[in-house]
């Protein structure tokens, strides 16, 4: 259980460092910067997270690096994770209108300063509902680490359910965890997102109708 | 010398050549307004005086230093540099407070208390201290415009750039934004871009005519009103005199 958590706030967070230093690249970095970016958040969008877990684990020990199964999924899943952060970011940068780096720039603000105390502080409110998708995605996906023999949540699932063979009972269990989880989760974002919202930015009150 | 000097400018953009060798000149505390039909290269010449468009050809020189120079802190001489937007360009994020006092505390790095009192004074100057802790979202579009007027005086600047500070706004507040640009006058350089006649004869020095990316001509109120020696230059104010009411 802890190992899943491990897993998805460790690859939230340096993916979303990650993700930052990525859209900011591909934003305001010069052609060659820009180019390297893209080409990063595209050629892990267009490969499988599997697939990317098997090159870091059974892949690298051949060019000389051993990582252990925690390593090799806290690593595939970070730069996983910082390639869609990185676009979810991207989108946010771009919605805010180009008036407000002017109006920064004006007053004397260097780019760097801009970017930091204009553009993403807007960017990152606007981005936060995306990232609460990001965040209950990294947590499921967590599952598929339990392939290279990370004994997170699922793979501790099948390890009792391959002593007493009682599957249904313990996956059911098992798929209860994750989804109160990810309730949870919702719930925290939700409170967070009213917190930081500012009027004018962003999705204001979101209209859910409640039940009952 | 004059505190900016603007010489012979030019600027395209791909084919379209915008403005045409540009030059004139303005001293500390005047104001000056920039008159003309839209698509003339106005606000091209605006964003060209702050490097935020840099000019093709062409110098531009504030308190005796050459801005155009690519090897200026050109940073540090939009401090000196107000511009008010058209259409406000408020830090969405930030309450009106906020909006002026951040040039003072990242720009200016002056303390934090000390930028906040500033900025209260200015929101004063502005007739806006009770809307202090408004977020822009929450303000009238008169309101912003006169946060965005205090955002630029709290950096102390020679001189602010107007770019059409009242076309984006209903009627009825215009009056207040042009009320505070009025009381600027002589204290602080203003160059205006703008289509308010009544500002323009009242309280510009001079009046410069713009057209096809050239200044047609330029003259105190008075004469260009009055007696402008340009065929043109008649034809338009008459125009536009027709459109927005004498005064």
């Amino acid at each position: 259980m802890s190992i899943t958590f491990i897993l998805t706030i460790v690859s939230l967070i340096v993916g979303f460092v990650l993700g930052i230093s990525l859209s900011l690249g591909r934003v305001y970095g010069n052609k060659t910067i820009s180019f390297l970016c893209i080409s990063y958040i595209e050629l892990i969008r267009g490969t499988p997270l599997l697939v990317q877990l098997f090159i870091i684990y059974f892949g690298l020990p051949s060019i000389g690096i051993a990582l252990s199964p925690l390593n090799s999924a806290l690593l595939g899943l970070s730069l996983n994770s910082g390639a869609y952060q990185a676009e979810y970011l991207r989108g946010s940068i771009q919605a805010i209108p180009s008036g407000q780096m002017y109006a920064a720039r004006t007053l004397g603000m260097t780019k760097l300063q801009s970017i930091k105390n204009v553009i993403l502080p807007q960017a990152l409110r606007i981005s936060i509902p995306a990232w609460s998708n990001e965040l209950i995605y990294l947590f499921k996906y967590t599952s598929i680490a339990s392939i290279i023999q990370v004994s997170e949540l699922t793979k501790q699932g099948q390890l009792i359910a391959s002593r007493n063979f009682r599957y249904i009972e313990i996956f059911l269990i098992i798929a209860l965890i994750y989804i109160v989880f990810t309730f949870i989760f919702t719930e925290v974002i939700d409170r967070i997102t009213k917190k930081m919202s500012i009027p004018g930015i962003g999705i204001q009150e979101k209209v859910r109708p409640r039940l009952a | 010398m004059a505190m900016l000097e603007v010489k012979n400018i030019y600027k395209s953009y791909g084919s379209c050549e915008v403005l045409k060798g540009i030059s004139f000149s303005m001293e500390k505390h005047e104001t000056k307004v920039i008159i003309g039909t839209s698509g003339t290269g106005k606000s091209t010449l605006l964003k060209c005086i702050n490097q935020l468009d840099p000019p093709d050809k062409g110098e531009v020189w504030l308190d005796g230093e050459e801005i155009t120079n690519p090897l200026i802190d050109i940073n540090k001489v939009r401090q000196k540099i107000g511009f008010v937007f058209q259409d406000f360009n408020l830090f969405n994020h930030l309450n009106a407070l906020k909006n002026v006092s951040i040039g003072l505390e990242k720009v200016k790095k002056i303390d934090k208390e000390e930028a906040r009192e500033r900025a209260f004074k200015e929101l004063e100057r502005v007739g806006l201290e009770k809307q202090a802790y408004q977020y822009p979202a929450q303000l009238s579009g008169g309101q912003k415009q006169r946060v965005s007027i205090a955002r630029a005086l709290a950096m102390d600047p020679s001189i602010i750039l107007f770019d059409e500070p009242t076309s984006a706004l209903d009627p009825e507040l215009i009056g207040d934004v042009l009320d505070v640009m009025k009381s600027l006058a002589g204290k602080v350089a203003m160059l205006v871009v703008t289509h308010e006649m009544g500002f323009a004869r009242n309280v510009a020095d001079e009046i410069i005519f713009m057209e096809g990316g050239i200044i047609v001509e330029k003259g105190p109120p008075k004469q260009m009103f009055t007696n402008p020696k340009m065929e043109r230059t008649k034809q338009f104010l008459g125009k536009i005199s027709t459109l927005y009411g004498k005064e």
